[in-house]
């Protein structure tokens, strides 16, 4: 008897959780379909804006005051120099340096604070790194306005997330392979290069190509060390000044003519285009390793 | 010094003979000796005070309870707790006549002399080849090493399974074909001594008997300790057994005497299956 009622509370009760259960459902859902729809809307406008200029001739054009013969041509070469640079910059330092940490550096309050302040330096607002790289590398070094002098500024800004990533990346080798190359007699310098490093190459190449890719994206730090808007030739070398597909992107969004905005929209296309590439390339070398594994 | 040692040595091996009442059947020194170790892991003493020896082409096995201490003391024995943060190790551990924790020992060629088995197969993500060839390649022994690996696969009995597919990868052997690996792997570095710790604890009872095997053909050339909590696993294959309890030796001697007629309590309630 004293059954009954109990059995009856828990039914009411239970149907009223599977309503708090759909409510919460259909939340989430519509707060992934909000990213979603803007999105969408985004794209929306910049192909009806930018798809009627997507050419060869845009591609292998320079820039240039009349819209109908603007292409992108240096920008493209500027960006590929810019994050040639950087990757030959950013990689090693943040390879090496996660590498120290997690398989070399002793567990010190030295290096917890140097962990601690990693982390923080992944969160500094990139027009901060700008404003460094104009002080270090532009003056004070004097580079110039150079295309080295973007490439530093940059690997300062990924470093970070190269050491974070790198570090995850690396955490994920379990003990056991490093106990196994030990115990026959390896160094440890051996144990990283033989087993570690190989081990946990995917997802450290996952993490250089994300951060690199959010280098190309980048415009700040290289508007303020003071990249060209108009550069009607390609860079010839490292030294050369230069501009970038965001900063051509800026520039000429910012005109008054209506037609350098479609130009601006079919600057972004090829700039999708390309980052979307990169994260392809990072999203299969991070299935091949889930799948290895 | 190593004169030094040497009088230590003889002076541990007779006192251990003599406490031990009845012969024993190998003659002459140990190639191992532990003596008084101790190894604290921060406050808490995991090992206290182990004197050991280990014969040359004998299997020396460790029995005890889970958490008294036998895989700490085990990787004492090619200082891989130098890699566990916060060990305190006191005491000693010779090799012949050189003391292993002497500041003018380096740890990596120690560990090229003593190689260690785990208690879990851990064969590189390579191919079975490189699982062999890595070792003695980073060694500086890279001469004729198709020769070398096939020797140590023939002598791990793997030979004839993987010899169609020396290129595919370690991981994809079976447990105790992988097993096996790790024995080939360490026995292609020429050791003296081979370390495992419960090398068939993750195995079915046929690559048991199979890793068995292995350990009574191998005993022919190396001294092998293994930890084991199988008490048949030591009654078989092991010549001396040491019994450790709370990270003590209560009791070392021939195995067939331990298993038979231990003298002591503790030892016996073990070995009889009344705790553990
Ligand atoms: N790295 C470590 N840090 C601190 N304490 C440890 C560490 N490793 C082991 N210990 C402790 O030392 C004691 C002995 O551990 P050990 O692994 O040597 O036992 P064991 O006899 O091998 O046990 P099992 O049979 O379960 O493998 C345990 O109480 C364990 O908690
Ligand atoms: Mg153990």
């Amino acid at each position: 008897m004293t059954k009954e009622p109990a059995s009856h509370a828990y039914a009411k009760n239970l149907a009223f959780r599977r309503k708090k259960a759909r409510v919460f459902k259909y939340m989430c859902f519509a707060a992934s379909m909000f990213g979603l729809v803007f999105l969408f809307c985004l794209f929306y406008n910049i192909f009806s804006n930018g798809l009627s200029y997507v050419s060869w001739d845009f591609i292998t054009h320079f820039p240039s005051r009349f819209p109908h013969k603007a292409g992108i041509q240096s920008a493209i070469w500027g960006s590929i120099w810019l994050m040639g640079l950087t990757a030959i910059f950013s990689i090693p330092v943040g390879v090496g340096a996660s590498v120290y940490l997690e398989e070399f550096a002793p567990k010190n309050t030295f290096i917890k604070i140097i962990e601690i302040n990693i982390s923080n330096l992944a969160g500094v607002p990139s027009v901060v790194y700008g404003l460094l790289g104009l002080a270090i590398f532009v003056r004070w070094i004097g580079l110039g306005r150079s295309i080295v002098s973007g490439a530093l500024t940059m690997s300062l800004l990924i470093l970070p997330i190269i050491i974070i990533a790198s570090r995850e990346a690396i955490k994920t080798v379990p003990d056991s392979l490093r106990y196994a190359a030990l115990a026959l007699g390896a160094t440890k310098w051996q144990m990283v290069r033989g087993h570690v490093l190989p081990s946990a190459m995917p997802g450290i190449m996952t993490g250089i190509i994300l951060s690199i890719s959010r280098a190309i994206g980048e415009t700040a730090p290289l508007l303020v060390i003071g990249a060209l808007g108009f550069v009607p030739f390609n860079p010839k070398g490292p030294m050369d000044s230069f501009t970038v597909l965001p900063i051509q992107i800026f520039n000429w969004a910012s005109r008054p003519q209506i037609e350098f905005h479609k130009l601006a929209a079919t600057g972004i296309i090829v700039l999708l285009v390309v980052l979307l590439m990169m994260n392809s390339i990072a999203i299969f070398l991070r299935y091949k390793f889930q799948s290895r594994k | 010094m190593e004169v030094e040692n040497r009088k230590i040595i003889n002076e541990q091996v007779s006192r251990i003979r003599s406490e031990m009442k009845e012969d024993v059947a190998v003659e002459g020194l140990p190639i191992m000796l532990s003596k008084d170790l101790s190894l604290h892991y921060g406050d808490f003493h995991a090992v206290k005070g182990a004197t050991i020896p280990v014969y040359p082409q004998t299997v020396t096995a460790v029995i005890g309870p889970s958490g008294c201490g036998k895989s700490s003391y085990l990787r004492c024995f090619n200082r891989m707790n130098d890699y566990i943060k916060n060990v305190k190790i006191d005491g000693t551990i010779y090799l012949h006549d050189q003391d292993i924790y002497d500041a003018s020992v380096d740890p990596v060629s120690l560990r090229r002399k003593i190689g260690m088995v785990f208690q879990k197969p851990n064969p590189f993500p390579k191919s079975i080849y490189q699982n062999i060839a890595w070792a003695p390649t980073i060694n500086g022994m890279s001469d004729r090493m198709d020769e070398r690996v096939e020797k140590a696969l023939t002598k791990a009995a793997l030979w004839d399974e993987v010899k169609d597919k020396l290129h595919q990868s370690g991981l994809s052997l079976s447990g105790g074909q992988q097993q096996r690996l790790c024995i080939a792997r360490t026995i292609a570095m020429e050791p003296e001594v081979i370390l495992m710790d419960e090398p068939c604890s993750a195995l079915d009872p046929i690559s048991t008997g199979r890793i068995e095997d292995l350990i009574f053909e191998l005993k022919k050339k190396y001294s092998i300790m293994i930890v084991t909590h199988n008490m048949q696993q030591a009654a078989r294959i092991s010549d001396f057994t040491v019994f450790m309890y709370q990270g003590d030796v209560i009791e070392y001697g021939p195995t067939d005497r331990i298993f038979t007629r231990p003298e002591k309590k503790q030892t016996e309630d073990y070995v009889r299956g009344k705790f553990g």
